[in-house]
């Protein structure tokens, strides 16, 4: 395996070529993708024509200011590339080609990225576990019989079957860190504003961020450092002024919310948790407990702002302007059978929850409430904050779950319970990899998250540079 | 939820279900329901439901053009499932008396 760093490395010295790298990463993609499936598409001849382009340049040492020159990437598919297709993983969008980049596209390929494929999903990011996407599941690396997560899971498992050095995905109540923590991954949040949304197929706007899965955090932050940054385009991106400074330390003080994780979490896990916490206190950095009884009600607020947004945002898809349309006879017929015909079986059931927790009488119950308690976890994180500088827990409760065996949505949303609290405050997380666990005759990787106040971005990079990166065997 | 405020819900949100559909959702919405109903103990004691807006809103571009005239427009005309010429074709929703 190689990271980014090491490509750009030998892509610098020599000894190393974009045309090699491409060629190889192909050549993987062929070898192990039939049995992940990771991929919905590859770029061949793009990506070969770009890595000419690349390898050129770094003979005639022409490299300015491009600092992913030949690097390839995969790319979750509800992320817009132009003239490729675009499927958010849906048969609604089967035929559909990206008319214009996504920022964060546009901003990639500038820096000299390298678009090697498309990456599967679950259906427009709903899910946890990319068996809900229409065109089939993706098979963790780790153990092709278990799921990648999700809803990055392509994405993740690309990374971890070392087919592509690192992807982009989405996350909106955890979908890059999910499965960065089942696949043995970095994946990285961002605060919410840091990355444009522009070119994203929307899920829940007022959640939704891009975020990389890597090998290493240094690899994280040198995809976040490219893609992040004001955009016209996105009027919720945020300023360097927009937060308080977030400033870096040589040792940091964790919290630990030692109740809300007594329940549902893998007793093994939490084994690993602990060690973690031990191996910080060694290096030495101070942990202490820590009460979130807001953020422990976090899945039930988001199991309502989510949907509220999914059900209006996902109404564009009607079969009029573009993707499957079903014939009818009238308009509303056509709506109605291209959505029907269109839609997976998990969107169907969050656009329905969405139009009840948004419809008359039932608005004030419950948006307007899941909106309240937003405010008052955002009021209990602020407060946190004062005495620890981050907030440490296990990235999912149980390592990677068998396709197939979570068939109660319920218990498939209890996966999230760590996640998605850092989606509905809008603060910045990663999950890098702290142990791995036995399940039946497989080896398993699990993940740790560090959550840091908004706009703590670089005390992230910084911790889990100095924390995970140089834990790492030298290669 | 009964079957009838599935059916309504799937109306309101422009999705035929089949019977199989509306039985699997009349199962399993009650329950989500009823688990997110748990917001209302929680949030109880405040009045207030102004919705919480992101650090940065009511944001306003300069109003300029930012594209050639015809830039996109071949392109998004090859993705509409019905056209004449240059227009999307839609059903007739007026109906004749």
């Amino acid at each position: 395996m190689k990271t980014i760093t090491e490509l750009i490395a030998g892509f610098t010295d020599g000894s190393y070529t974009p045309t090699q790298a491409v060629t190889d990463y192909l050549e993987i993609i062929k070898t192990k993708d039939p049995e992940v499936h990771a991929f919905l598409a590859t770029y061949e001849t793009e990506a070969l024509q770009a890595a000419s382009d690349a390898t050129a340049m770094y003979a005639a040492g022409n490299v300015v200011d491009q600092p992913l020159l030949g690097v390839p990437l995969a790319i979750k598919n509800n992320i817009l590339i132009k003239d490729q297709l675009a499927t958010g993983a849906s048969k609604i969008l089967e035929n559909y080609t990206a008319i214009y980049d996504a920022t964060i596209i546009a901003r990639l390929r500038t820096a000299g990225a390298i678009f090697i494929g498309s990456t599967n999903m679950d259906e427009f990011a709903m899910g946890g576990s990319t068996e809900n996407s229409a065109f089939g599941p993706t098979h963790n690396p780790h153990d092709l019989a278990r799921v990648p997560g999700g809803s990055s899971g392509g994405s993740a498992a690309a990374v971890a079957a070392n087919m592509v050095p690192a992807a982009i995905g989405t996350d909106t109540g955890g979908s890059v860190r999910q499965p960065a923590s089942y696949c043995g991954l970095v994946g990285y949040k961002p605060t919410y504003g840091a990355v444009s949304r522009y070119g994203l197929m929307a899920m829940g706007s007022s959640l939704d961020q891009a975020g990389p899965l890597t090998h290493t955090v240094a690899d994280a932050k040198l995809l976040h450092d490219v893609m992040s940054g004001v955009d016209a385009m996105d009027g919720t991106t945020i300023t360097p002024d927009t937060y308080p400074t977030v400033e870096t330390k040589p040792t940091y003080t964790f919290g630990v919310p030692r109740s809300f994780m007594k329940d549902g979490v893998d007793p093994d896990v939490l084994e690993i948790f602990d060690a973690h916490v031990e191996s910080l206190k060694a290096a030495g950095h101070k942990v202490v407990d820590i009460e979130l009884p807001l953020f422990e009600q976090g899945l039930a607020a988001y199991y309502i702002v989510m949907p509220a947004e999914v059900s209006s945002n996902l109404a564009r898809y009607d079969g009029i302007r573009y993707g499957h349309s079903a014939d009818g006879k009238d308009l509303l017929d056509v709506y109605e059978k291209s959505r029907a015909e269109g839609f997976g079986q998990e969107v169907k059931r969050r656009i329905l929850l969405g139009t009840h927790v948004l419809s008359s009488g039932y608005y004030d119950a419950y948006y307007g409430k899941a909106e309240i308690v937003r405010r008052k976890m955002r009021q209990e994180l602020a407060e946190t904050f004062k005495t620890v500088d981050m907030i440490l827990m296990p990235t999912a409760p149980t390592p990677a779950f068998l396709i197939g065996e979570q068939t109660d949505p319920l218990s498939m949303y209890r996966q999230d319970i760590f996640t998605v609290p850092v989606n509905l405050t809008g603060v910045p997380a990663i999950s890098f990899p702290m142990g791995n666990v036995k399940r039946e005759g497989s080896t398993l990787p699990v993940g740790v998250q560090y959550i840091a106040p908004h706009a703590g971005d670089e005390r992230l990079f910084d911790a889990g540079v100095k924390i995970y990166d140089t834990s790492l065997s030298p290669r | 939820m009964k079957r009838e405020e599935i059916t309504h819900l799937a109306n309101l949100a422009r999705i035929s279900l089949t019977d199989q559909e509306l039985d699997l959702y009349g199962t399993d919405l009650p329950k989500i329901v009823a688990y997110v109903s748990t917001v209302s103990d929680i949030a109880a004691d405040e009045a207030d439901a102004a919705p919480m807006v992101g650090a940065r809103y009511n944001v306003l571009r300069p109003d300029n053009v930012t594209n050639q005239p015809d830039q996109y427009t071949d392109a998004i005309l090859r993705e509409m499932p019905h056209t004449q010429g240059r227009s999307m074709a839609v059903k007739k929703i007026l109906k004749a008396k």
